[in-house]
């Protein structure tokens, strides 16, 4: 009688409706499911994990149905062999293949809809949809893991995860290689002999990210500067810039994180008005990475300092 | 005598007076060409004014400098003219079509059905073009142009042509129903998300000559439309009865006028995104100000709402900078103490 495949619809319903379901579901799912499953001799519960936010979070015991919905939760789970016990990710979570996505959206959470599931741990990246208030009311253990704003927070949060599912030994191993290989690329980009401008763009209106944000930072690591700390008025870390700027800032490397959503690449970005002078375009150094990679927080910002990073050895080189 | 002097009377609304005066046409041009002068020197990028100017007339200047006056700013400005100038005529033209105070170029649906458009486009089809248009503007176009078609046949259907109520709530439910096939897709395709926002509170952050080319034909055949038609809307303050009597076809003055004007919203729309307030504000603020023949309003709209839009873009460009103010936040924060301000000092009178 446990709901498998609940339908994402955003029904209203009072609270306390939702509770009283959704606790019978849990108690069902509790009965039908026996814990007899191994537990790995790391795994030490009850845990007690203090979020970036701020809340005290205690786990009874080591989750089997995590319910994850933020994309860069997902990615740090399977990366830290806590994989088996997802049992649900949100629509957005695609990577790594044979995730168990789901209709289950972190935008519009829908409470009921994820209860279904039978959760014993949530993680998202944001509290919509009085999420938390809901999970609390069902006793059900929720994270908020917003999104890092350093590499440090990502860190952090990795090895909370990986407390939280009782895989602390892979966290500290996934954090002390992402370490290294974070160190390798800074030490593979010299110091180079002028500072490299970096125009990183979100979208084909111009909305870029500041150094306060965790793509920010790994600029910042790699030594660039970044032309969006100029919009220091602008209220938001992803202000959106003015064309006019752009041009007259003449960055060296144009990093488009749009080439998913908006398909840019180096030749729309040649043809845009004016643009043609900027010295990235000029010496094609446009170089288009997966919008996912580039927005989240996760393992494979590796990938990204990848991408990266020769680009810039590229351009040190021509400018020493 | 009094059946002789009220044909005559009536006559005399449609060829007589009151013609445009002359003191505030003048003020209209100067105003826009003192916005135009203000919005090419002032940017993000700091260009002295000599540079602009000898840009404009043909000296040699810096390249760099020039390229972005002439590939960014300068077609920036000329599409904020082209834009507010139509937002402005068409809701002129729509508040007298439609005899309401309330009507905008968005009234039967425009703003929704090219929301709806470019939604569709950015979530379903990103980056891609046709014969070398962007197909968001495109599908904006056709979604604001398939809202109003939409709205007027409805509207006919219910009420038929005597009566304007039927238009207009047949344009409501319209905008209503185009809205939420919006939204549900905006919140189902998350990943497009800020480009849906940017796109829905104005963009003229991405302008170039392209757009201005794209959009100047249908707004100077829509002005042109419009402007002849000027006399007929004063005819139309008399009611459907009296016009009818004249010998005017209200129910095809009315078609020729809301297809003129929606062809130029639906193209303006298309390039700048729905900005808000400027087809409700100015003509209202003309009326106020200047007097409420549409003889008057049709010409001033044009002229004040171009300048307007073009300078509530300057502040749109510069407020922040380098970062950008999305237009329509400015248009509704400035225009709307605006207009109170002019509503309180003058009284209101009827269309």
């Amino acid at each position: 009688m446990r709901m498998h495949q609940p339908r994402a619809s955003a029904k209203l319903a009072k609270p306390t409706r939702i509770a009283a379901v959704v606790a019978l579901f849990v108690l069902a799912a509790c009965g039908s499911a026996p814990s007899a499953a191994s537990t790995p001799p790391a795994a030490r519960f009850p845990v007690t994990i203090t979020t970036p936010g701020g809340a005290t979070v205690t786990i009874e015991h080591q989750p089997r149905r995590v319910v994850s919905l933020s994309p860069t939760a997902t990615e740090m789970l399977f990366a830290i062999s806590a994989g088996p016990q997802v049992v649900a990710v949100d629509d957005q979570s695609n990577y790594p293949a044979g995730v168990p996505t789901t209709k289950l959206s972190g935008f519009q959470p829908n409470i009921e809809a994820i209860a279904g599931y039978a959760p014993d741990l949530v993680i998202a990246s944001e509290d919509t949809g009085s999420l938390v208030h809901g999970m609390q009311a069902l006793n059900v253990p929720i994270l908020i893991e917003p999104a890092a704003k350093t590499l440090d927070d990502a860190y952090t949060q990795i090895k909370q995860l990986g407390l939280a599912t009782g895989h602390v030994a892979e966290a500290d191993a996934l954090v002390a290689k992402m370490r290294t290989q974070v160190a390798a690329f800074v030490s593979l980009v010299a110091k180079p002999a002028r500072t490299l401008r970096v125009y990183h763009e979100l979208d084909s209106t111009y909305y870029s990210a500041t150094s306060a944000t965790f793509i920010g930072q790994v600029y910042k690591v790699l030594g660039l500067q970044n032309i969006a700390d100029g919009a220091t008025g602008a209220a938001t870390d992803y202000p959106q810039l003015s064309a006019e700027y752009i041009v007259n800032s003449n960055p060296d490397l144009i990093v488009l994180a749009d080439t998913k959503c908006c398909k840019q690449d180096l030749t729309t970005v040649a043809s845009r008005p004016g643009w043609g002078v900027i010295a990235a375009v000029k010496n094609g150094q446009v170089v288009g990475v997966d919008d996912d990679i580039a927005s989240r927080w996760g393992p494979r910002v590796i990938d990204f300092m990848q991408a990266i990073a020769p680009r810039v050895q590229q351009l040190e080189k021509q400018a020493a | 005598m009094a059946e002789v002097t009220a044909p005559a009377r009536r006559l005399a609304i449609i060829t007589g007076l009151p013609s445009l005066p002359w003191l505030w046409a003048a003020a209209g041009v100067v105003t826009l060409v003192a916005s135009c002068a203000i919005a090419v020197l002032t940017g993000p990028v700091h260009i002295a004014p000599a540079t602009v100017f000898g840009a404009l007339f043909g000296a040699t200047v810096d390249p760099g400098q020039a390229n972005i006056l002439w590939s960014l700013r300068f077609p920036r400005v000329v599409l904020g003219l082209l834009v507010g100038g139509m937002l402005a005529i068409a809701g002129a033209a729509y508040q007298g079509v439609f005899r309401n105070p309330l009507a905008d170029p968005y009234l039967l649906g425009a703003a929704a059905g090219a929301n709806l458009g470019a939604t569709l486009a950015i979530a379903f089809a990103p980056g891609t073009s046709v014969i070398g248009v962007n197909v968001v503007p495109l599908a904006a176009f056709a979604g604001a142009g398939a809202a109003v078609a939409g709205a007027y046949m409805l509207g006919q259907t219910v009420t038929g042509a005597r009566s304007t109520i039927g238009l207009i709530l047949a344009g409501v439910a319209i905008a209503a129903f185009f809205n939420a096939i919006q939204i549900y897709i905006q919140q189902a395709q998350t990943g497009s998300i800020r480009q849906v926002y940017s796109w829905i509170l104005g963009r003229l952050t991405t302008a170039g000559w392209d757009g201005v080319l794209l959009v100047l034909p249908y707004v100077l055949l829509s002005v042109g439309v419009i402007f002849l038609h000027r006399r007929l809307l004063d005819a139309l303050t008399l009611g459907d009865d009296e016009v009818s009597n004249l010998g005017i076809s209200v129910r095809r003055v009315r078609l020729i006028v809301v297809v003129a004007a929606t062809l130029g919203t639906a193209a303006v729309v298309a390039v700048g995104g729905t900005i808000a307030f400027v087809g409700l504000i100015i003509p209202h603020t003309i009326r106020l100000l200047a007097g409420r023949s549409y003889r008057v309003v049709i010409p001033l709209s044009l002229l004040f709402g171009a300048g307007f839009l073009v300078l509530a873009d300057t502040a749109a460009r510069t407020m922040l900078a380098p970062a950008e103010v999305p237009i329509g936040v400015i248009t509704a924060f400035v225009g709307a103490p605006f207009f109170i301000a002019v509503m309180r000092s003058t009284r209101v009178s009827a269309l």
